[in-house]
């Protein structure tokens, strides 16, 4: 008798190089040369590298068969004029703020809208700043893939055709967010975008930047995006993510911050769209005093699988970082918190905190929760804490014994359980946009609104 | 009638709590249940808001209807109201929204209209004068580091909005200093009426100085076994439940001499 492994099952995923040929890498784009040099330096590295697989220790989570089985195209230019305006205005969360807007990750002029930047202050399309040479930039475009390995930043690095490029030097504020606005747009072929930001702050400098992501309903989508931020001594950015792609297509992020000393950073985020999404955090405190703070909701649904990497280093004395992360799993959703924190030698005064709280709703959905420390150095005060938990049935028979009808009761609960993480965004409009969709998401018949507007 | 509990019988897996209550509460009427810590006083008055965690048998009829038919969100609407022994606390649902959400509930389920957000705050802050609250509770979530008084007013003033027919309380009065005691016997006095019903649940007579019941019952080993009138509460304070020893001890055997 023999063993006849069923090939269906083993059905050939798409290697790195048949991508890269499938994608038609490398393409002659403008450019300076050092960039062209790049593109090719890790198209040979994720070649060489391959896909990451279970049995890598930050994607054993993520399982990429079904993403690398889907024959993306690469995205073209010129999908604009299949937006509405219509559509972005959806999106926005303060009218009067500078929007730049990207359709499949090309940057779309007409559909964005700037404001007055005080001088000095550049908020414009990465790619206008590379074909003007791009100075100064060339090591943001080697260290991702050179330090961070998988094949998605470096395939980004390959592929991106433009991004947001943020700059503020010496001790400029912008007060008013800037909105960053990831469309994708597939009709028919799957598409593949691989925006690419840049936001620098220069020191005693202040800058708040909003990353939404979105698409049209049923697109098969994958967006490979990378963000880095770079803060300088005593520069405070302030930064938010609403992943809301629709519910068939694939989101790899990557948000890779460099801190100064004395800077502050912080990130929250909400996860509620996508098949598959994989938001991964990567934090370098690298000057004496500078404070991080990462915050996250997601919220898995149907067949959702939302994994959400962090890694936080410390690398200089005297800094603090915390990270609260928060997922609903219902349905067949899968949630992933897979966060580390590293204190490395000469760190000492470390002050590092990590939460993440869980709420199953349903027997089908899963959770799967990592908090890692790492402590190289003495004199450190490090925190973290993990907990997977069902609805308190004493509160939900306690709301019923009010008249609150079971359905309602649950869906305030469960409500509730996302608002520490909503009370914490700073901004009262963008914390209005990011509660109502929460609140669609997690409220049918109820008002969730009310909940913050009596009070 | 308006509450009538025939040989009820309620546990939790192989634990027997209630072995045969039996109880009848007429509108108008003030009922105070006392006895032993573990005699089952709660666990009645769980079974009549509608805790699911009991096996239960016998009869309880609301007004007439089976009142262990309906969900806990139809009882509220019917008119029980249940002022919990341990309030819990709820972090993120604030306790204003709570109260409006509540009270919405109960009016649209009795056919009565929503009310909107000033006629509520208008009927809520006359309420919270009441249990003199303060309203800087009303922002602050469901109990939520509320201390142990401050939740039992809270419970108060959640029955004087959502105004009840029939009121169950909890050993509301335990952890009370003389002050707060005074404040909550005020709420729940000035709820009183031909129409509505009060069941008192207590260790302490002194409550019933400020709340003045019709009958007093004693309950241990899960079933009733004395009634009498608000003197029946002066004895036991004066004696304790040691006198009762015999009662349970015979009630106890001839409830397992029932059972085959």
């Amino acid at each position: 008798m023999t063993t006849v492994t069923p090939t269906a099952t083993t059905a050939p995923t798409a290697t790195v190089a048949e991508l890269l040929s499938h994608l038609r890498f490398p393409t002659s784009g403008p450019g300076p040369a050092w960039l062209t040099q790049a593109r090719h330096r890790s198209a040979e590295w994720a070649t060489m590298r391959g896909f990451p697989t279970l049995k890598d220790e930050d994607w054993r989570y993520t399982r990429l068969g079904p993403l690398l089985d889907v024959p993306f195209e690469r995205a073209e230019a010129g999908a604009d004029h299949r937006i509405s305006s219509s559509t972005i205005e959806a999106l926005t969360i303060d009218a009067e703020s500078t929007r730049l807007v990207f359709i499949n990750g090309f940057f779309a002029p007409e559909l964005s809208s700037m404001t007055e930047v005080p001088d000095g202050v550049t908020v414009t399309n990465l790619a206008s700043v590379l074909a003007e040479g791009g100075a100064g930039l060339e090591p943001f475009f080697s260290h991702p893939f050179g330090e961070h390995d998988h094949a998605f930043t470096a395939l980004n690095t390959c592929l991106f055709e433009d991004g947001a490029f943020i700059h503020l030097p010496a001790g400029s504020l912008v007060t008013a967010p800037i909105e960053l606005v990831f469309l994708s747009e597939a009709q028919g072929s799957p598409v593949v975008s691989n925006p690419h930001s840049l936001i620098l702050a220069g020191p005693g400098s202040r800058v708040a930047v909003i990353e939404t992501y979105a698409g049209n309903t049923g697109a098969i989508t994958c967006t490979n995006t990378v963000t880095q931020v770079v803060l300088e001594e005593g520069a405070q950015v302030e930064h938010y993510k609403v992943q809301d792609e629709p519910d068939t297509g694939f989101h790899l992020a990557l948000l890779d911050v460099r801190q100064g000393p004395e800077s502050r950073f912080s990130s929250g985020s909400v996860a509620l769209g996508s098949k598959i999404a994989r938001n991964e955090v990567r934090v370098r405190l690298e000057g004496e005093g500078a404070e991080a703070a990462i915050d996250s909701l997601y919220l898995p649904c149907a067949d959702q699988h939302h994994d959400n990497p962090i890694l936080i280093e410390h690398a200089a004395p005297r800094c603090t970082s915390r990270q609260l992360y928060k997922g609903i799993a219902d349905e067949r959703g899968h949630g992933v918190f897979n966060g580390r924190i590293i204190v490395w030698p000469g760190a000492q005064g470390t002050d590092a905190s990590q939460t993440n709280k869980n709420l199953l709703l349903s027997d089908h959905a899963e959770i799967d929760t990592r908090p890692r420390l790492e402590i190289f150095t003495d004199d450190v005060k490090c925190t973290h804490g993990a907990a997977v938990g069902a609805l308190d049935e004493e509160a939900l028979f306690y709301l019923r014994s009010r008249g609150v009808p079971h359905e309602a009761a649950r869906a305030l609960l469960t409500y509730a359980f996302a608002r520490e993480v909503l009370d914490l965004i700073p901004s009262e409009s963008l914390r209005t946009h990011v509660d109502t969709l929460v609140a669609d998401q997690l409220l049918t018949d109820h008002d969730a609104t009310g909940a913050r507007s009596d009070e | 009638m308006m509450l009538q509990i025939e040989n009820l019988h309620a546990q939790i897996g192989e634990n027997e709590i209630l072995r045969g209550v039996n109880l009848e509460v007429a509108a108008g009427e003030v009922h105070a249940i006392m006895g032993p810590n573990g005699s089952g006083k709660s666990t009645l008055a769980n079974v009549l808001a509608g805790h699911e965690a009991y096996d239960i048998t016998g009869t309880v009829l609301f007004e007439g209807e089976d009142l262990l038919a309906l969900s806990p969100e139809d009882r509220a609407a019917a008119g029980v109201f249940l002022a919990f022994q341990h309030p819990v606390e709820i972090p993120g649902v604030g306790n204003l929204y709570f109260l409006r959400t509540a009270l919405n509930s109960v009016r649209r389920q009795r056919g009565l209209g929503e009310l909107d957000v000033m006629g509520f705050l208008a009927l809520a802050r006359e309420r919270m004068k009441l249990v003199e609250m303060d309203e800087s509770f009303m922002s602050r979530s469901v109990n939520e580091d509320f201390s142990g008084g401050e939740k039992k007013r809270n419970e108060i003033l959640q029955m004087t909005v959502l105004e009840p027919k029939l009121a169950i309380l909890d050993e509301t009065d335990s952890g009370l200093d003389i002050d707060a005691l005074r404040i909550v016997a005020g709420g729940v006095n000035a709820l009183r009426g031909p129409d509505r019903a009060l069941v008192v649940i207590t260790h302490h007579q002194r409550l019933l100085d400020y709340i003045v019941p019709d009958q007093v019952h004693v309950m241990a080993g899960g079933r009733i076994v004395r009634s009498g009138d608000k003197h029946l509460a002066l004895e036991l304070e004066a004696h304790g439940y040691a006198d009762l020893g015999q009662e349970v001890a015979s009630d106890r055997s001839a409830s397992v001499g029932a059972t085959p």
